[in-house]
């Protein structure tokens, strides 16, 4: 075969055949290409103010690795004026996580990013390597994905950032898709669709001891970027990026639908953005759902921010939590059936007494977006629709302070189960609920700060 | 044998594996190889080969699925011709050249 010259420059000869469009370039041609496609993305969805500083959920793979670079080359080159910081979770992998977290720290120095680390055991209690010991191999991924989302937004908070950026590519949006589609789980493609989405958050200030509330901004600027490209990306770059598989990752129905979209690319290149356009066009066609007005044909986009579940994908994108979303729905069902049994008062393993005197005053949090209101009618009495759609109405957990929809968040409902099986000898923290209040405000209050500056 | 242009009893390529495929390689990212100039029938080796011969000779890890599915490099997993698409070079037609350089990237991995 001839080589093809870049169909822009006409003379270099051409490297990278685009998936999307067959466009075929050369290597500064693409690069360029690449890097004006991410800053329509971000101007066309004005994602970024001025003046605004910005969380990069940062893993050392891929995805967040490029995130960086990009952005950090973009807020050069157009001067948005925004403050980059890199936002790391130390899960507690042995073997896994602390070499990515290298990875990190390097990218820290290369782009000269503050970085925060936020780690589970500071905050929880528990590393990812003790649950495991606890819950063993299946299942711990529900652990990870809960853990990771607060772990982000406590981190976030902790910065004072109130936006954080991650590395889901269009892949990723098109593999979710997917999933809810072959879940039958039509109301939550708005919130896996939107490029926007908020997630309440509690932060506790040094001063006072009162949590108070901040809604983090959580966006995906690569939203459009196929996963093909941004390794490429990485490799004509030479980006510095981890990539091992998490050891604990199960290959389970996230996997299969992955495998799905790749054996889809192969045949038909351009199928991943349409399913991602196909699932934003569907999140319209959803009673409550739809964040775009007119879902990207007519390129006008509504500034409408879409709440997010406390359980939605996590920061990363690593393998681990790809497998996370069939986990989390039977979860998210066993929670909500919990609820409906405190209300008809009966007695379940998990559901605190307290849980049922709460619920009717339980503050709510206005979340501001299309007809959420159609969902608290569903809270009204023991009788329940046939089809019961997720809440998203947003109250306290009485334990933490994070916003929940339920008394108690997830990853406190986890925690305690954690706890009550720990052996003795380790942290006793299922004392009385002020203690045990005392304990996560601490662990709060304890996230890490690593400054790579003064190294 | 030996005639060919590379001037010896084969082709030597250099054979790169990242984005967490190197750990189906003994954990080395590059292999210098000598690959034989001729396949199994005597047809000009070509990528389709040169994959064969990886699985065969190099892989020492048991879990071939990985790297190969359905007899083609599995999806998701990039193969760059001397920093090229291959699906611009002729895919697993393309005729491997004497010193030529052959990346396999996984995107499989990590985000």
């Amino acid at each position: 075969m001839p080589p093809s010259p870049c169909q822009i420059c006409q003379t270099n000869r051409a490297l990278i055949l685009r998936p999307k469009n067959g466009h075929k370039l050369c290597k500064p041609c693409f690069l360029e290409v690449f890097e004006a496609e991410i800053h329509h993305t971000i101007t066309s969805n004005n994602l970024f103010h001025r003046g605004e500083r910005i969380a990069i959920g940062a893993s050392g793979g891929k995805d967040s690795t490029v995130l960086a670079s990009v952005l950090k080359t973009l807020n050069e080159r157009y001067d948005y004026g925004v403050e980059l910081i890199l936002l790391s979770i130390d899960e507690g992998i042995k073997g896994y996580r602390d070499d990515s977290l290298e990875t990190v720290k390097r990218n820290a120095k290369q782009y000269d990013m503050p970085l925060m680390i936020v780690g589970y055991g500071e905050l929880y209690g528990w590393t990812m390597d003790q649950v495991v010991e606890q819950v063993g191999k299946k299942g711990n991924c529900t652990y990870c994905g809960v853990f990771r989302r607060q772990a982000l937004d406590r981190g976030a908070a902790r910065l004072g950032v109130q936006h954080v950026v991650t590395g889901h590519n269009a892949d990723d949006v098109a593999e979710t898709v997917l999933m809810n589609l072959l879940r039958g789980d039509l109301p939550r493609l708005s919130r896996t669709t939107s490029i926007v989405t908020s997630t309440p958050s509690a932060t506790v200030s040094p001063n006072s001891n009162t949590p108070s509330h901040t809604n983090i901004k959580r966006s995906k600027p690569l939203k459009y970027a196929y996963e093909k490209e941004i390794v490429l990306y990485a490799h004509h770059k030479s980006l510095d990026y981890f990539s091992t598989e998490c050891i604990y990752s199960p290959e389970a129905f996230r996997g299969s639908a992955r495998a799905l979209i790749k054996n889809l690319e192969r045949v038909r290149p351009s199928a991943i953005l349409d399913v991602v356009r196909s699932g934003e066009d569907m999140a319209k066609l959803v009673p409550g759902g739809g964040s775009d007005s007119c879902g990207g044909a007519c390129g006008v986009r509504s500034k409408a921010v879409v709440p997010e579940a406390e359980d939605e994908e996590g920061g990363c994108g690593n393998s681990a939590e790809r497998s996370m979303g069939g986990e989390m729905a039977a979860m998210e069902k066993r929670l909500v059936h919990d609820g409906q049994a405190a209300e008809n008062g009966l007695e379940t393993e998990i559901t605190l007494p307290r849980l049922r005197e709460l619920q009717p005053h339980r503050q709510s949090v206005k979340m501001g977006v299309d007809g959420r209101a159609r969902k608290q009618k569903s809270q009204k009495g023991p009788a329940q629709t046939p089809r019961k759609l997720p809440q998203q109405k947003m109250g306290q957990c009485e334990r933490c302070g994070y916003l929940s929809s339920q008394a108690v968040c997830k990853a406190c409902v986890l925690l305690e189960g954690l706890n009550k099986s720990r052996p003795r000898t380790a942290i006793d923290i299922a004392g009385h609920d002020d203690e045990r209040e005392q304990a996560v405000n601490e662990a709060v209050n304890g996230v890490r700060q690593v400054s790579i500056a003064a190294d | 044998m030996a005639e060919d242009a590379s001037g010896t009893d084969g082709l030597q390529v250099t054979v790169e594996f990242t984005g967490g495929l190197e750990m189906l390689f003994s954990n080395r990212r590059k292999h210098q190889i000598t690959l034989p100039v001729r396949d199994e029938n005597d047809a000009a080796a070509n990528i389709a080969y040169l994959v064969r011969y990886l699985c065969q000779n190099v892989m020492r890890d048991h879990r071939k699925e990985l790297f190969v599915l359905d007899d083609t490099v599995r999806p998701g997993i990039l193969v760059l011709i001397n920093d090229g698409d291959w699906e611009l070079e002729g895919g697993e037609e393309y005729e491997i050249q004497p010193n030529d350089n052959i990346l396999f990237v996984s995107t499989l991995h990590g985000g």
